[in-house]
Formats: structure tokens, C-alpha cells, sequence
């Protein structure tokens, strides 16, 4: 079965916050949800199916669906990380298909500003449990050093440069000075992110995304409910979803698992990387974006740091204009979760809703791809390709 | 002289399924789990071989020599370290460790590694890091 064709986005919200030390984490939710909702032109008493990941407070998505008081036919909690919400929008449309809801609400929120988390740069211990935990946590691994290995051995095998790679937050932030709810609005040039403090080498202060709080909802729906909305008909046109691991000591950290989920994408969705007019990529670092744009096509193999520099990912400029609203790398990383963000942002440009500055012309098909968990070690992937209609 | 501040290690959490590989280490022998049904070794060792499946599978000890596959050194912690994959001698799996003993600004790709033992806190054994040949 394909989902191509089968469901379409209605509704789209990003919360303004960056940090909500005055909100709690299901409030956020819950806003986020209504959000999206109003957008659409639907109630929560339309929702009959909620997808949510690990950040929803409580025993899976239980506690806020009481929260919120929905009632439903269909839920759905797969927890890949920031990558969640890219997988959701293709579960939702599965589940549409299947007959099993009409109407998808998919809520993400975080706060970890107001926490006062290290969420970047304090090691990660998933539980003892966890069968890696006792092989990796003693080595100090965070997120931030797990990105620099595969940085570096990029750079090792393919002649990558610190320089190259600083285009992709030169880039970002030439978006972000559009967007007012944007955490860093000025524009950087590549002197500024290799000049910026070390953290983990060879990735620099500028190489990483900002931290913030805040969250996104989407809802997802049949055809025939998105024939009755007033908004443009954004149709799903392929989806792809794929982990990649350790391979039992086999490492490579040159590829992603978007390498499985962007071919499986484009073949759902009848189309090739060329045919994209705008890409939303997921951006915890630098790094992060140019083996992804890689791996889905968009260049070859250890050709991303050429395909990048020279502004070649900047809205009106390059080729492939990418994360429009400034991406996680100046805008907003809402709970340490990328995905919800590039989704939404694939719709505005989809629907001509995006900032005039950074709007693509004739934005008829977009690509939304989120990666969770680590490239280092092991991670999820998410592809969604999108048609206005 | 420069004083650096060094890192303690957290003990690593031992599993009935790992516990002959820590009493490896215990003993300064850095063990690797190989399959006598597909003849190949992995990492981090588990009763059931992730490459075919099968419950065959042994401990042999590694000369623990290797090359560093990737690295990078973390210097914005409160005490900076290098964490590393090194691909061990003899086989193609790598292993997640930090690299100890060393100048940090001369740590390279394809550098020729031998394991070492480092402590860590509390009662728990030492875990197994490497420095340069």
C-alpha cells in the first residue's frame, strides 16, 4: 500500500516561545495542538487520532490525550527522537488509509531553556538497561562529540573543510534575519563560525544548533475532510523511514540512515532529488545537513562540503534553498527535537506562507527529512515529500 | 606547568551476559565476542550474534592493539577528553573509548593505538581506553 495521495497536512503550528519558564509541558502541548487546529479550520472534537513521541508528558500519549480531553479511535506513539514527528506524518497518513482515523492531531513540546538542561554537551545515559550504555557512557560520549567523529572522519575521507561546513550556518542565518521569533537573527559569515569557540573539534560553537523551548503541531487528514477546509491542499507524496546502528562494530560514520529512507521517499513519491524546490533538512549541527543532503540524493558521496559553500542552500540565491525559517541552527530546536520544525516549515513554503524574503517561487513539491537519536552511534531516519495541489 | 583536570570515569553498569567480559578487563585482558557459526567477531559483545543470529558465540582475547577510526576531543568540558572509535587489529569492528595518555593536538586518524586500563569511580571495574603506540 502508498501513501501517495492518501492524506494531506491542513494545519501547521509553531509555538513562538524560545522559553517557557511561565508553562508547563502539557500546556505547551495542549497550545501547540490548538494551534495547529485553529489553522486548520478544526476542532479537538474533529481529532480522532493523536500521535505524539517521548517528550508528551505521562505513559505515552495517555496523560495528554486526558489532558486535552480527546476522543479517539487511533493512536500512535513511536519514539525515534527528533525524527518522530517526520515518521508520524507518514503514520497518520497509513493510518487515513487504512480507514483508522480521519483526523490526525501530532503534538511535540520541550523546555529544556527553562530546565537549565546541558542538553548538548552532558553524556547521555539511556539507562542501565540499555544494552550500549555499559560500552559508551563511561567514554563521555554527548551528543556534540558523537557529530564530531563523524565530522572528522569526513573530513578524513572526502577532504571536507571546517570552512564548507560553516556555509551551512551562513546559510541558515541569512534565513533566520527574516524571522522576528528566531533565537539568533544576525547574519554570520564562514570567518565567524570557524573563529567561534571549539567545542567538540572540529565542530565549533556555530556549527551547533541553538537550544530551545517551545513545540509544533500538525494535523494530518482524509482527502475528503481537506476538500471542506479553506487551506491549501498540501498532499503527501512519499514517506520513508529507516534506523541505522553500530552493525555490531561494523562503524561508518560517512552515511546516515537517510541513505534507506530518501530512496524510499522519492519511490513512493514518483520523483527525484532534482525535482525538490525546497528542502527542509534536519540541522542539530552542520554536519548534520551535509551528509543528510548526501545521502538523500542531492549530491554524491563526499561531494556535500562543494555542494554547500557559496551560498548555495540560501532562499534566492542557491539551488537548494533549505530551512527557511532559520532552521535549528538559528531559529528554533524545540526540545531537542528538529523534526516537528521541518515539517512546518516545508508546509509554509509549500503554501507561499513563508517570510517574502525567504518565500521559493511556485513552491509546488518539498522535501522534509529528520534525523533522532545519534550519527554517531544510532539513529532514525525520516523522509516526507510533499505536493501542493 | 599546566595542571589539567581529569575526568573520572563512571563505573560501567555489568549485565549476567557481560560479566565474563568485565572480569576480562578485571584481569587486564581485553576480550572480544566472536560467532562460531559465522566466524565473525562484534561489538559490544552480546550472547546472540547480531550478524547471523546464532547463540554460539565465545569470548578470545584481543592483542588490543588497533588504529584510531575517528575521534575528537571535547574542549569545552570542565576537563577535556578525546573520545574515539578504534578499530581493533585483525578485525573490522570498531569500538566506542577515549584515548588517554596522549597530546591531544597530535591525535590522527589511521594512529596506531594500544589498549590500556583506566579506573573508574566507586567500586566498579576499569574500563578499556587506549594511548599511542
Amino acid at each position: 500500500m502508498t501513501v501517495k495521495g492518501k492524506a494531506y497536512i491542513a494545519g501547521a503550528f509553531e509555538h513562538p516561545t524560545r522559553k517557557a519558564i511561565d508553562k508547563s509541558l502539557a500546556q505547551l502541548h495542549a497550545e501547540v495542538a490548538k494551534g495547529a487546529l485553529d489553522d486548520a479550520g478544526l476542532t479537538k472534537d474533529d481529532v480522532d487520532g493523536y500521535f505524539c513521541a517521548g517528550d508528551a508528558p505521562g505513559l505515552g500519549g495517555l496523560s495528554m490525550i486526558d489532558y486535552m480531553g480527546l476522543k479517539l479511535r487511533h493512536m500512535d506513539t513511536t519514539e525515534t527522537g527528533g525524527s518522530s514527528y517526520v515518521i508520524h506524518v507518514a503514520h497518520a497518513a497509513q493510518a487515513i488509509a487504512e480507514g483508522k482515523c480521519k483526523v490526525a492531531l501530532i503534538t511535540l513540546a520541550g523546555r529544556p531553556k527553562a530546565s537549565g538542561e546541558a542538553t548538548g554537551t552532558k553524556p547521555r545515559n539511556y539507562g542501565t538497561d540499555s544494552p550500549d550504555v555499559a560500552f559508551e557512557f563511561p567514554f563521555g560520549p554527548t551528543i556534540v562529540n558523537n557529530y564530531a567523529m563523524c565530522a572528522r572522519r569526513h573530513m578524513y575521507e572526502f577532504g571536507t573543510t571546517s570552512e564548507q561546513l560553516a556555509w551551512i550556518k551562513v546559510a541558515a542565518s541569512h534565513h533566520a534575519q527574516h524571522n522576528p521569533n528566531a533565537i539568533l537573527k544576525n547574519v554570520v559569515t564562514v570567518e565567524d563560525v570557524v573563529n567561534s569557540p571549539m567545542i567538540a573539534d572540529p565542530l565549533h560553537r556555530l556549527d551547533c544548533c541553538v537550544i530551545s523551548d517551545g513545540g509544533g503541531a500538525l494535523v494530518v487528514v482524509a482527502p475528503e475532510i481537506a476538500a471542506t477546509l479553506n487551506r491549501p491542499k498540501i498532499r503527501i507524496m512519499g514517506a520513508g523511514e529507516a534506523p541505522k546502528h553500530q552493525m555490531g562494530g561494523h562503524i561508518d560514520l560517512t552515511y546516515s540512515a537517510a541513505a534507506v529512507s530518501g530512496p524510499a521517499a522519492f519511490a513512493e513519491a514518483g520523483i527525484k532529488p532534482s525535482d525538490i524546490k525546497y528542502a527542509s533538512i534536519y540541522d542539530s549541527f552542520t554536519v548534520t545537513v551535509l551528509i543528510q543532503l548526501e545521502d538523500l540524493g542531492f549530491c554524491a558521496k563526499g561531494d556535500g562540503g562543494k555542494f554547500v559553500s557559496d551560498g548555495n542552500l540560501i532562499s534566492g540565491v542557491g539551488k537548494l534553498p533549505f530551512n527557511t525559517d532559520g532552521g535549528g541552527l538559528c531559529n528554533n530546536h524545540p526540545g531537542n527535537r528538529g523534526g516537528m520544525t521541518k515539517v512546518i516549515e516545508a508546509v509554509r513554503q509549500l503554501r507561499g506562507e513563508a517570510h517574502p524574503a525567504v518565500q521559493v517561487p511556485n513552491c509546488d513539491i518539498a522535501l522534509a527529512h529528520g534525523t533522532g537519536g545519534s550519527l554517531g552511534t544510532r539513529h532514525a531516519a525520516g523522509t516526507l515529500i510533499l505536493e501542493r495541489v | 606547568m599546566i595542571m589539567t583536570k581529569l575526568r573520572t570515569i563512571p563505573a560501567p553498569h555489568i549485565d549476567p551476559d557481560t560479566q565474563e567480559y568485565w572480569k576480562g578487563i578485571s584481569e587486564g585482558k581485553l576480550l572480544v565476542k566472536y560467532c562460531r557459526s559465522c566466524k565473525s567477531p562484534h561489538y559490544y559483545p552480546r550472547a546472540i550474534c547480531p550478524h547471523c543470529g546464532s547463540d554460539d558465540t565465545y569470548f578470545e582475547e584481543s592483542s588490543g592493539r588497533g588504529h584510531i577510526y575517528s575521534f575528537s576531543v571535547f574542549r569545552a568540558a570542565p576537563a577535556p577528553y578525546a573520545i574515539a572509535y578504534v578499530t581493533l587489529a585483525g578485525t573490522d569492528i570498531s569500538m566506542m573509548t577515549n584515548i588517554v595518555n596522549c597530546d591531544f593536538d597530535a591525535l590522527d586518524i589511521g594512529q596506531e593505538v594500544k589498549v590500556c586500563f583506566s579506573e573508574t569511580e566507586g567500586d566498579g571495574p576499569p574500563v578499556p581506553t587506549f594511548e599511542p603506540v
